[in-house]
């Protein structure tokens, strides 16, 4: 039979079909293990679950990765026009419901043994006597409120806001709960104690993202939604906001910073110091 | 005569005769003329307002091509800017790019490659043009709809692209313009003001345009089959496009109406998205209350997730077809491959939740989404499995569509992957809305299904256009585009797992971004040369259309039903002989008979034996 086109050179095209699919799983298997660009340490027990889970996903999904891209590049090349005849099949049943059921107790036992993380972080409250944290996001900031020593969160009012006046919140200083509220750009709490976040914003959806807790949470408006963690590691931990908010988007950050018991009692103490003196 | 497998619908059908001179003028084709058909003859007719499903193929895909060369412009200038962010640009009005410019066009690259490109060209341009012929039917079941459709899309590409020119600039929300940023008005920011209304209003036309293609491809496959072809002859493209449409039937219903909702939010005072109590730089808003931008999030993945889809099934269907063609052998699993396409498509409306894992949805739903995610790894698994079977054994002939099949596959399975990691909700929580998503949607939906598209250009671009494609040229493009988008978006992945989030303007303002520099260095640098490769395809694709070598009738020696017409079809398909169909689309290399494909219409009597 007369040789079409595209058969021409089929050994040649086969073979670097075939090498740049292997060079190419080397390169991509090489930097997942190389780690050059890679999260940073967790600085929360739950973060250091993720990042097993993480782990187990990666094995998993590279040897799949590995199998299938060599299997692409061996079945090319296998299957070059060496003159041989075809060998002619349609299917094969028993085959299919192997690979099959290895996938489904592959993709979806990944699925099960990794949401004991997220029920930990989202389904359990936050510990007992746990500091509550208030995380406000607006175009293009964030700020963080504490309750202050009445534990009491005082009213705020959307009049009120004024970012330009110092008073990004809008606190009522009408409300006697809002006179001791500490409100701070930057977040300080104490290493080894359980935080409880209330996250809200005044305009657009924004998304707090600190990448040492692993957690990631819109803020939306009209919701207050709660999350919780305790950080294990002194030190600055930079907060990003990560949800589409406008055209500040990509500035709008802060820090949360973890200190020890004693800093975060002097810290609270110069704040209320400030706040005695307004 | 009766050669359809329909039922019902058909007396129906039946009863709406063409007008005694042959034209096209009731809303319906029927295979009961059976004379020949004359063309229409003024240019408009013909060209313009055709209501020919081939014209309105190449139509569709002609809109596509100028969408996609936009839309890789637009990120061309994104990437240019992230690493050359003080770099003057001669169209932005003061030097250097603003914030809100960029935003701009993040906005509207996703929306012109998802509205204009990857629904339009698989679905609506080559399923257009090849469905009915596939079948063997003269014309698509509604010419009149198919017209409008067209016409309708590109009334909403208009309307998209005008948001560029007005007051304010183009939309900075994204394409997926979560309220409450899209739906305050000018005051969340520029672009939020008429640029917005026109992404709105936009979209809305785009949605009724693809309700009108989608009932059009149902009805067409299920009236309008010629006789013997059963479903289970069906070549898997003309199944892929049937679950697309139905996807499309059921997605962009509901994409219209939240666009509805959201309009009258901004222009009619209403507050589906918009809660109270708001303060939008220190100005309270005080005429909204009571909305939930959950709400629009919930209808927005309903679509958007099936959208996915949308995209990539007719993508599955092409790469099958044309790797069973050049590797000379069936389809290995064929009913797995049509079961695999409905269960994805199918599983594709049950998982739009996993888009909202931190949205502040219920965390109890999570698990659900999760885990129905999972499982569409199942169906995708069996369809990569498939493909390498189909090639297994074969005797493969590396034309350059099959190269496109090939990188199809390899892209599939890198893009699908990634997946993985996202559908869990634990380690979507560091990795949600940074660059590894970025990097994961844009290789299975975007470059997998741009990949389906190139395979099928230079497979039916001989039918279409009765020229062959220089095959050197499309093997030079193929490597470029192959290398090229795995290096701008693999690196992409790394970016995410370093905690980079999408939609930033600069990487300057946040300090953690700084070490990541040179990977969006190198990012940048391979898609400027990607791109300008795919001037080659462009130079490729008009060339050849004027000057490339004649095509035969069955260049590929392929076997479904458009190979056995002329390159081009005659105006009505088949010159008035509907075919019969005898055998399943996917006959190569069958023991026993002299060529090593089969044709669906040859009759058992005329197939040549060995033997």
């Amino acid at each position: 039979m007369i040789r079409k086109t595209g058969e021409r050179g089929s050994a040649a095209v086969a073979f670097t079909f075939a090498t740049f699919l292997v060079i190419f799983t080397g390169v991509t298997v090489y930097l997942f293990l190389a780690k050059i660009w890679w999260f940073p340490p967790a600085i929360t027990q739950f973060g250091t679950q993720i990042d097993a889970q993480f782990h187990r996903t990666l094995i998993i999904t590279g040897i799949v990765f590995i199998l299938a891209q060599l299997g692409l590049a061996y079945a090319v090349f296998q299957s070059r026009d060496r003159g041989q005849r075809v060998s002619f099949f349609e299917g094969n049943s028993a085959m299919e419901f192997i690979w099959t059921l290895a996938t489904v107790i592959m993709f979806v036992g990944l699925g099960l043994y990794g949401e004991h993380a997220w029920a930990e972080a989202h389904f359990q409250g936050a510990a007992p006597g746990a500091l509550q944290l208030e995380v406000t996001g607006q175009q293009f900031a964030w700020n963080f409120r504490y309750a202050g020593p009445d534990g009491k969160f005082g009213a705020t009012k959307p009049e009120l806001v004024s970012a330009s006046s110092g008073n990004p919140l809008g606190l009522d200083p009408r409300d006697a709960a809002a006179k001791d509220d500490i409100v701070s750009p930057v977040a300080y709490v104490p290493v080894g104690h359980e935080i409880e976040l209330l996250i809200r914003t005044q305009d657009v959806t924004h998304s707090f993202y600190v990448r040492e807790l692993r957690l990631k949470q819109d803020a939306v408006p009209g919701m207050v939604i709660h999350m919780h963690f305790n950080p294990e590691v002194i030190g600055q931990y930079e907060l990003a906001c990560a949800e589409l908010c406008g055209l500040g988007h990509y500035r709008m950050r802060s820090f949360v910073n973890v200190v020890s018991q004693e800093d975060y009692d002097k810290w609270v103490r110069d704040q209320e110091t400030a706040l005695q003196q307004q | 005569m009766g050669q359809r497998s329909g039922d019902g619908l058909t007396a129906a059908v039946d009863s709406i005769k063409r007008e005694p001179d042959g034209s096209r003028s009731d809303s319906m084709v029927t295979h009961e003329s059976g004379g020949h058909h004359h063309p229409p003859s003024s240019f408009i007719r013909k060209y313009i307002f055709s209501l020919d499903h081939k014209v309105i193929g190449i139509q569709y895909y002609l809109l596509a091509l100028f969408s996609v060369f936009l839309g890789m412009a637009l990120s061309m200038l994104m990437r240019i800017h992230l690493v050359w962010p003080d770099l003057k640009m001669p169209f932005t009005p003061g030097g250097q790019m603003t914030p809100e410019q960029y935003l701009a066009l993040v906005t509207m690259h996703g929306s012109i490659m998802v509205f204009m490109v990857l629904t339009t060209a698989p679905q609506s341009g080559f399923g257009n043009y090849m469905l009915p012929i596939q079948i063997g039917a003269e014309d698509m079941a509604f010419p009149v709809l198919n017209m409008l459709s067209f016409w309708t899309t590109f009334v909403s590409l208009v309307v998209l692209v005008s948001a560029f020119f007005v007051t304010g600039g183009a939309p900075i929300s994204g394409w997926t313009a979560y309220p409450t940023l899209s739906a305050l008005g000018q005051i969340t920011g520029p672009g939020e003001g008429a640029g917005q209304t026109l992404w709105v209003i936009g979209v809305a036309i785009f949605c009724i345009a693809s309700l009108l293609g989608a009932l059009n491809f149902i009805t067409t496959t299920v009236d309008l089959r010629a006789k013997g072809m059963t479903l289970g002859r069906m070549p898997l493209t003309v199944w892929a496009w049937l679950i697309t449409a139905i996807l499309g039937l059921l997605a962009f219903g509901v994409l219209l109406a939240a666009c509805l909702l959201l309009l009258l939010d901004r222009v009619a005072g209403t507050s589906f998205f918009i809660p109270g109590g708001l303060v939008v730089t220190d100005t309270p808003i005080t005429s909204h209350t009571g909305g939930s931008p959950l709400l629009w999030q919930h209808l927005f993945w309903f679509f958007g997730h099936p959208e996915v889809y949308i995209a990539i099934l007719p993508g599955m269907g092409v790469a099958s077809h044309v790797l069973s063609t050049f590797s000379r052998k069936p389809v290995f699993g064929y009913k797995a491959m049509v079961g695999a396409l409905g269960a994805i498509g199918f599983l594709g409306f049950c998982v739009w939740g996993h888009h909202m894992f931190v949205s502040g949805m219920s965390p109890y739903s999570a698990f659900a989404f999760s885990l129905l995610t999972m499982t569409i790894g199942v169906p995708s698994a069996i369809k990569t499995f498939n493909w390498l079977g189909t090639l297994w054994g074969g005797k493969i002939r590396f034309t350059t569509a099959m190269m496109f099949a090939l990188g199809f596959v390899s892209l599939f399975v890198t893009g699908g992957l990634s997946g993985l990691f996202l559908a869990q909700p634990s380690i979507d929580l560091y990795l949600h809305d940074t660059y590894f998503v970025v990097a994961h949607f844009h290789l299975i939906m975007g470059v997998a299904a741009i990949f389906g598209i190139f395979a099928a250009t230079y497979f039916w671009f001989p039918k279409m256009f009765g020229r062959m494609l220089n095959e050197t040229i499309g093997k030079i493009h193929f490597w470029f585009t192959f290398v090229g988008v795995y290096a701008i978006f693999m690196p992409m992945h790394f970016l995410g797992l370093a905690g980079h989030p999408r939609r930033y303007a600069d990487t300057t303002g946040v300090n953690f971004l700084a070490p990541l520099h040179p990977v969006h260095y190198f990012i940048t640098i391979a898609a400027m040369i990607t791109i300008t490769a795919q001037l080659i395809f462009l130079f490729n694709f008009f060339y050849s259309m004027k000057a490339g070598k004649k095509a035969t009738e069955n260049p590929w020696e392929a076997t479904t039903l458009e190979w056995s017409i002329p390159s081009p079809p005659p105006f009505d398909n088949f010159a008035g002989h509907i075919p019969v169909v005898y055998r399943g689309p996917y006959e190569f290399s069958v023991p026993g008979a002299t060529d090593d494909y089969i044709p669906q219409h040859v009759t058992p009597e005329r197939v040549g034996k060995a033997h």
